[in-house]
């Protein structure tokens, strides 16, 4: 069989289109790659729609902690504390069975148990903690100055909050809101090792990584494979945002534009 | 446990629920808490020893050292940790079978890698395969913190690399002037200095790792995880004496709990700890503590 044939069996396997079963033995490169490659659909999914929607969520968060209102300031910090404090792991495990009883009450439950909903909120709600906290802590350190120049030229509430704080707030705090999205992806490969079934065997990158190194119990291919993705993954990413960076910090000039760096932030 | 439980069927309410927490696999769960300290307990010196083994090797001047301790650090980030984790652990077990088998079997004539197996000889088989069951599992638990030291050392090793070069450099300028050799410098001057530069960094990571202990669960390892999994089930009242329903949720819950309030009494002792090495220093959190006493 052909490489070409076989990109055309599994490229889409992990959204079930195409060849039903999985290859069992006689494992090519070609199969490793292309159904690895496949997985990696879903965790783009994941990452990508968790980003977007948590950063909203992430700038209310932020905004509520540093709010007046004792109400509301308790509330993010004891949501931000919830979700940096626990291990992602368990969370996705707790959210799963709790989602499992929810379902026994009511059918409305019926999608949430399954990994394209259910792990996908858990990961929503855990990068806006992540990202409140960021966003919270550049909000902190935005410059006086900016803040006082709005005020005389007679900005307030909403105008400027839109035109001078939120910028200013993104801009500090995009190094680190970069970092926190490369890690949001890598997290998304813990989903289906926490309980959220793979239905017929749809599942992410490292789900089929994991696949072949237990069938051919040689971890030296598949994962090198899984990590490339990764990397090209990583990179796509800093490419993204660095030009969103660019575009925040255009104002500035030259000297005092903080360029993007790659920092870790581990695992979560 | 209590005189009172030998019979579970006509308890009820607390009493039930005191006989109920108290048997032996409730028991394995609260001695898996015990295995999750003992896995930080020896991890984060290990790792801190290959972190600093790496920072150390990245500064080196002899180039395959130099590469060797960059390559470490920058390897693992761009991948998900946890698929260094699935990693190693294979492995790390195949490599020290492999070598075992170099030394103990001279004259095997057989491939290792014959199509999906990994065959090597009896003798190297690790651990042999009549050892008693304690043995697998302290394998099995050695194999994990292991994987756990190698992932979480990079990290480390990151963490000082930066903390080596945030001190001073006229402090290196000035040994140097005073004659000292390069090793004189490094461990005289370097090393002690760079602590206060990485304890942000190295308080950070240990609560990624207090994070990372329920991926033991993945390693193989009998832990917290796979006790909760396992007593939470659905229990049939034909296999125990105490049936109930899908109780996992609330295991899980109390799992949460207990993370939470570990980071939370990490968080307020890692406090005190940076509050104590930065008094005097010639930082801004040494010159606030002193501002407020003054």
């Amino acid at each position: 069989m052909s490489c070409w044939q076989t990109i055309q069996d599994y490229g889409l396997r992990s959204l079930g289109i195409g060849e039903r079963l999985l290859p069992r033995e006689n494992f090519t490169l070609c199969e490793q790659v292309t159904l690895i490659g496949s997985g990696m659909i879903w965790n783009i999914y994941f990452g990508t729609l968790a980003l977007l929607a948590g950063f909203f969520l992430a700038t209310a968060v932020g905004l509520g902690k540093g709010a007046h209102n004792r109400m509301i300031r308790k509330s993010s910090e004891w949501f931000i504390f919830l979700f940096r404090g626990s291990p992602l792991f368990i969370q996705f495990f707790f959210a799963y069975f709790a989602f499992l009883s929810l379902k026994r009450l009511s059918p409305v439950f019926d999608p949430f148990t399954s990994a394209w909903l259910g792990a996908l909120i858990v990961l929503f709600l855990n990068t806006a903690a992540y990202s409140g906290e960021i966003f919270y802590g550049a909000l902190r350190s935005i410059p006086k100055g900016d803040v006082e120049a709005a005020d005389a030229y007679g900005f307030s509430g909403w105008p400027r909050f839109r035109r001078i704080v939120w910028p200013t707030m993104l801009r500090l705090a995009w190094p680190a809101y970069t970092n926190e999205a490369i890690f949001l992806f890598h997290a998304t490969t813990l989903v289906f090792f926490t309980g959220f079934p793979a239905w017929q065997q749809r599942g992410d990158a490292l789900y089929y990584a994991n696949y072949f190194a237990d069938k051919t119990f040689n971890p030296f291919v598949p994962y090198p494979i899984l990590a490339g993705y990764f990397i090209l993954l990583t990179l796509v990413l800093l490419a993204l945002f660095g030009l969103i960076n660019r575009r925040l910090n255009r104002h500035l000039p030259r000297a005092a534009r903080r360029s993007l760096k790659f920092r870790m932030n581990l695992i979560r | 446990m209590f005189s009172y439980c030998a019979d579970p069927d006509t308890l009820s309410g607390l009493k039930w629920l005191s006989c109920y927490l108290t048997t032996g696999k409730h028991l394995s769960f609260y001695v898996s808490f015990g295995v999750v300290l003992l896995l930080l307990a020896i991890t984060a010196p290990a790792a801190l020893l290959f972190g600093f083994g790496g920072a150390a090797a990245a500064r080196s001047r002899i180039w395959p050292v130099n590469w060797l301790g960059r390559i470490y650090i920058a390897i693992v980030r761009g991948v998900p940790d946890i698929a260094f984790f699935l990693f190693f652990v294979i492995a790390l077990d195949q490599g020290f079978e492999w070598m075992r088998h170099q030394v103990l079997c001279p004259d095997w004539d057989q491939p290792i890698r014959r199509g999906n197996d990994f065959i090597v000889c009896a003798q190297a088989k690790l651990p042999l395969g009549n050892a008693p069951q304690w043995i697998h599992e302290v394998y099995g638990f050695f194999l994990a913190v292991l994987t756990f030291a190698i992932v979480f050392g990079a990290f480390a090793a990151n963490v000082l690399f930066g903390a080596m070069r945030a001190v001073p450099h006229a402090q290196l300028e000035t040994a140097e002037a005073y004659g000292m050799t390069r090793r004189q410098t490094f461990w005289r001057i370097l090393v002690p200095q760079m602590w206060v530069y990485a304890l942000p960094g190295l308080s950070n990571l240990w609560m990624v790792l207090i994070k990372a202990t329920p991926l033991l669960f993945l390693l193989g390892v009998e832990d917290i995880v796979y006790w909760a999994r396992e007593l939470g089930g659905t229990a049939n009242p034909r296999f125990t004496q105490y049936p109930h329903g899908d109780w996992r949720m609330w295991y899980f819950l109390a799992l949460l709990v207990f993370y939470l309030g570990f980071t939370r009494v990490s968080e307020l002792v890692l406090d005190r700890l940076m509050r104590k090495l930065s008094h005097g220093q010639a930082t801004t959190g040494g010159e606030a503590q002193r501002k407020a006493a003054a």
